[in-house]
């Protein structure tokens, strides 16, 4: 069993390049960075807010707060991780605004005892998700996400469906390497938990090897 | 190795960011062990599903409206000064 792949992101030059070119003020260049991060704001922001308003609304006000304080980014980091920090805060914002009932932090006191422990452990049907169509799958992930903490959710989203390294996130959400790994741990393990009950062997009437928790440890 | 370590450093093994004798042991923990070998393959399925999953795309249409909104906003923060934003 292999390690995970991450994503590729823009050699750090050329995004360099464009930022001092809109440091000096040219609009072009920043709408370049506009079209290079504008889909990976709206996806960490809907997976934040889970609103698309919202969503839509953090896509402009990160963008445009990136553009007005853009002469106080200091280089040392890359851009990227700078404009997820500020979409980042201003999706909690929003979060916070909607549902004031609710303390929304990063920091929020999460269980640390064994919350996450697996429950289930059956098996998975072989490639689960073509089980479903598109449409389905996209409400069972969308409803499954939702159920974890701003606070895991957003530490998910940014290490494993945009693919930052672990160092990038912990930079980004202003939280420690152990507290993003911890994180992480607890919010693969919930998720993987969650979808357990979509994915499982029978879960949809497959029919086949519904008794597969069986097994004898030799795979 | 117990089970509980066997999570502990599940996310470093899914990363591949362990040291070769560590991760030979857990190698050695999911030869024997079915159900840690059941929780890392599918806690890996769930990554990928997420990952592969296009979710919450940015339509087209919507992309462009927003990257123009975006833009005129900006030359409205320029002519107004950088104390605007």
């Amino acid at each position: 069993m292999g390690a995970i792949q991450n994503k590729v992101t823009a050699p750090p030059s050329e995004e360099l390049a464009l930022v001092q070119a809109a440091k000096r003020g040219d609009d072009s260049a920043f709408e370049e960075l506009v079209r290079r991060y504008d889909r990976n704001v709206f996806r960490i922001a809907q997976h934040i807010t889970q609103n698309r308003e919202d969503a839509e609304d953090v896509v402009q006000e990160a963008f445009l707060k990136a553009y007005g304080n853009l002469a106080q980014f200091q280089e040392q980091s890359k851009f990227y991780t700078w404009l997820v920090r500020i979409a980042v805060n201003e999706a909690l914002m929003k979060l916070r605004r909607r549902k004031p009932e609710r303390t929304v932090s990063l920091d929020e006191d999460i269980k640390t005892e064994d919350d996450s422990l697996p429950r289930e452990i059956a098996d998975w049907s072989p490639n689960p998700e073509q089980q479903y169509t598109q449409a389905e799958l996209r409400e069972i992930l969308s409803k499954t996400i939702q159920g974890l903490p701003p606070g895991f959710r957003t530490v998910f989203v940014l290490r494993d469906v945009e693919g930052l390294s672990t160092e990038e996130t912990a930079a980004a959400l202003e939280l420690s390497v152990p507290a993003v790994k911890s994180r992480l741990l607890r919010a693969r393990l919930q998720l993987r938990d969650r979808l357990g009950k979509y994915f499982q062997r029978g879960a949809r009437g497959n029919g086949k090897n519904s008794d597969a928790t069986s097994g004898d440890g030799n795979q | 190795m117990k089970c509980s370590e066997f999570l502990q450093e599940l996310t470093n093994y899914l990363d591949g960011v362990l040291d070769d004798k560590t991760k030979a042991e857990l190698e050695n923990h999911l030869s024997w062990c079915h159900n840690c070998y059941v929780v890392c393959d599918t806690t890996k399925k769930t990554i990928e599903i997420y990952r592969d999953s296009q979710l919450y795309e940015l339509p087209e249409d919507l992309r462009s409206r927003l990257r123009s909104a975006i833009m005129q906003k900006c030359q409205q923060h320029k002519k107004r000064g950088p104390q605007s934003v």
